[in-house]
């Protein structure tokens, strides 16, 4: 009898299977038809998409919502280059991604063979590693080495370059469980002596602050966390990306802090004598000016990146170690801080500048977002385009439970939001996925309405539809006098209509006495994907901001009467 | 392995801080695409690599490379951990201020008029100079020793009708028990 040796691409896709993949997402094209076709007698489920870029956040999303990486799988030269921009979000917020991509054969490399792309090149700057297979027999400790490399540490993409003859080539390379990166160090617990450092220092604040971000829904922080703030008696904040770690409902939370977070949340930044980092970098978007960033606050920073520390802010401790490693071997050495008269400071400010907004005057995009909370108090997963509706989503959406909310914070990527729901419901067969979308960002991934179709995915996408890039035209207005210049989305597609044609159950919202029975209507919906079409007002603007470079204590509660400066920071 | 271990910190206060020129060295995982990475974490910060020698390590599938470059120092520290951070380098340490043992060949080729022979050829031996190459019209020099001995020999001839110069880049190595 002979043994059947495996291709490539057949090795390849067991080292997947090995390594858990339940769904790849991609499109097929020449140089991967190796790797679909040994998909065929594979248990791992191929989720066909309409575009490269969707795949990436379907990935990206699926990623988020379980912890473990997500797969992409596309061709080579343009399908590869399709997913750059899902590379550069996942990159950016640390997310445990593999791409695959097909190539032409080795022997063509560099000759400018049909549809070959330097990949590997192209993507250097957006890669936590990669690799360019050149023989088959490397296939397993590539495979091995790229899931270690993705999932472990700080998270971030790797990318596989496969030629087509490695592919289609024999490959009987036995797999491989154990790595040996001799650059590559995980760091996990911290060194004790920083630790007691940090219990010194917490003990001696009167205003202590605990500033918790993504790294803490990587590692499962969150239950350790939330001791520390009861046993310290000390408030939390979160970023965009750490809203989920910490239960946003819990008395010693203010919320988001940040461009668009919360009064009380960035009132509490600018008045704290400690601040600690939990997995959080000191994003511009939280420091505005740096100059005059918690300048006579204790800086502990704790983050399983030594690159992030001292980057952004000159820092009193750095931790080096897992979140959540680090603060449960913190917990023991904690006595609560002489911190109550600070807690009644936040509890005023909470009372004083809660998030509003005007009750008349047509939709608003926050009540149907507030009602959306209502609804679904923290038990959905809740994914988010880019723009106005992500941050009023993030102000009004609060987050209860880890991997609950999905939002693109690094890269700020538009047209994330939908597939990344799509990838969410995937891995979370059993919860609720909400996808919150700008009418500008759901147009640029609406196509894989279809791919939600094919798979009567029950994830449900809320399109707040202002007929404007509506962030964008806010700061045309905030700063540059209102002179609009391309924002205006005149044009749109009746959205409920679209959907119709990829045969998607879909309703539209029209008055704010609609918004609780579309919604319910929307949450009781489960025989496939459905839309919901919010038409809100045009022109409403996101408050509290701190614009761009400005300093913490200059944010904004409301609009300003006198016409306003351009904006010194980065974006 | 701590932060520390990877990451030397800063040199206070140095020569080469002050002509805003560092030397790093990298001891590195020997794989497709080392360099490329290695680049790029200069490149996107807008720092200039003025020289840069890659050679075998004493460890097979080991590489090692040292690196001069300029600009900003603040910049440095944020290189030098993105730099230990790459998964194929095993170590970054910037050297800047070490009493570490730097060298650097370089040949030097003279279209040397008849009149001026001699003094080159004086200029040449007071630095260690060899000549490796005599013709009619031409000689070639090789001069090995630290970077600025080397400038300061390369200013003395450049007079004297320089028409080719190669530098090997400098190479360094620490001392005593230090680890490059
Ligand atoms: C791919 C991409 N292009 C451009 C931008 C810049 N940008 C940020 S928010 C925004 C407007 C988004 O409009 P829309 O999706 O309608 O959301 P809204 O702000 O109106 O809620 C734009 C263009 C971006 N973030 N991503
Ligand atoms: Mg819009």
């Amino acid at each position: 009898m002979s043994v059947q040796i495996p291709t490539g691409a057949e090795r390849l896709i067991q080292c997947l299977e090995r390594e858990g993949v339940e769904y790849i997402f991609g499109l097929s094209g020449g140089a991967a038809m190796p790797l679909f076709d040994a998909l065929v007698d594979s248990n791992i489920k191929l989720i066909m998409v309409r575009h490269e870029q969707g795949a990436s956040h379907m990935a990206d999303g699926y990623a988020r919502a379980t912890g473990k990486p997500g797969v992409v799988l596309v061709t080579s030269g343009p399908g590869a280059t399709n997913t750059v921009t899902g590379l550069l979000t996942a990159l950016m917020d640390s997310v445990p991604m593999i791409v695959l991509c097909g190539q032409t054969i080795s022997p063509m490399l560099g000759k400018d063979a049909f549809q070959e792309a330097d990949v590997t090149g192209i993507t250097y700057p957006v890669v936590k590693h990669s690799y360019l297979v050149k023989r088959a027999e490397e296939i397993p400790l590539v495979a091995r080495e790229a899931f270690h490399i993705a999932s472990s540490g700080r998270p971030g993409p790797v990318l596989i370059d496969l030629p087509k003859d490695v592919t289609q080539g024999p490959c009987d390379a036995p797999f491989v469980d154990d790595v040996e990166l001799p650059g590559y160090t995980v760091p996990n617990r911290a060194d004790p002596e920083d630790i007691s450092a940090a219990a010194e220092l917490l003990k001696a604040s009167k205003r202590p602050l605990l500033y918790v971000g993504h790294g803490a829904v990587i590692s499962g922080a969150g239950k350790a966390i939330v001791s520390l703030a009861e046993r310290l008696r000390a408030p939390m904040v979160n970023t965009l990306l750490g809203k989920g770690a910490t239960d946003e409902t819990h008395p010693l939370h203010l919320g988001m802090l940040g461009m668009h977070g919360t009064a009380y949340a960035n009132k509490a930044v600018v008045d704290c004598d400690l601040i600690m980092s939990i997995g959080a970098r000191w994003d511009d978007r939280i420091t505005g000016k740096l100059d005059e960033f918690c300048v006579d606050a204790v800086k502990i920073h704790v983050d399983v990146d030594p690159a992030e520390f001292n980057k952004m802010v000159p820092l009193d401790l750095a931790i080096l170690g897992d979140a959540r490693l680090v603060v449960e071997d913190l917990l023991p050495q904690i006595e609560p801080a002489d911190s109550e008269a600070w807690l009644a400071q936040c509890e005023d400010w909470r009372q004083r500048y809660p998030l509003k907004y005007p009750k008349q005057g047509g939709l608003r995009a926050q009540h149907v977002l507030d009602r959306l909370n209502d609804l679904t108090r923290g038990k959905a997963v809740i994914t988010t385009d880019v723009g106005q509706h992500q941050m009023w989503a993030a102000q009004f959406c609060l987050s209860t439970s880890n991997r609950n909310w999905i939002s693109s914070g690094g890269a700020g990527t538009m047209g994330f939001g939908f597939p990344a729901a799509i990838g969410a419901q995937f891995g979370q067969p059993e919860k609720e996925v909400w996808a919150v979308c700008g009418d500008g960002g759901f147009q640029m991934t609406q196509a894989e309405l279809a791919t939600a179709q094919n798979h009567k995915l029950p994830v449900k996408c809320l399109i707040i539809n202002n007929n404007y890039l509506g962030m964008v035209r806010q700061w045309q207005e905030l700063f540059y006098d209102n002179r609009y210049s391309g924002v205006d989305l005149e044009g749109n597609p009746d959205f409920v209509k679209l959907a119709q044609a990829f045969g998607v159950q879909a309703w539209r919202i029209k008055r704010p006495a609609d918004v609780d029975r579309v919604l319910a209507l929307a949450h009781e919906y489960d025989e496939g994907p459905c839309v919901v079409v919010a038409e809100v007002v045009k022109e409403d603007n996101v408050f509290p901001m701190i614009p761009a470079g400005a300093a913490v204590k200059d944010m904004l509660i409301e609009k300003p009467k006198a016409p306003m400066q351009k904006p010194t920071g980065s974006t | 392995m701590s932060a520390a271990a990877i990451i030397s910190p800063p040199a206070a206060e140095t020569i080469d801080d002050k002509l805003g020129s560092h030397t790093i060295s990298l001891f590195v995982h020997d794989r497709p695409g080392v360099l490329v990475r290695v680049a790029l974490v200069f490149a996107r910060r807008g720092y200039n690599i003025e020289s840069l020698v890659v050679s075998p390590a004493a460890a097979g599938g080991f590489s090692r490379m040292t690196i001069t470059c300029s600009g900003d120092p603040a910049t440095l520290d944020q290189i030098i951990r993105q730099l230990a951070k790459l998964v194929d380098v095993v170590r970054a340490i910037d050297h800047t201020g070490d009493a570490a043992y730097e060298t650097e060949i370089a040949l030097v080729k003279l279209e040397v008029h008849d009149e001026d022979r001699t003094q080159v050829l004086q200029i040449a031996e007071h630095f260690n100079a060899k000549v490796v190459d005599y013709a009619t019209d031409s000689v070639m020099l090789r001069v090995y020793g630290g970077s600025e001995k080397l400038d300061a020999l390369i200013g003395l001839l450049r007079p004297y009708g320089m028409s080719e110069l190669v530098r090997s880049g400098k190479i360094l190595m620490a001392r005593g028990g230090r680890e490059t």
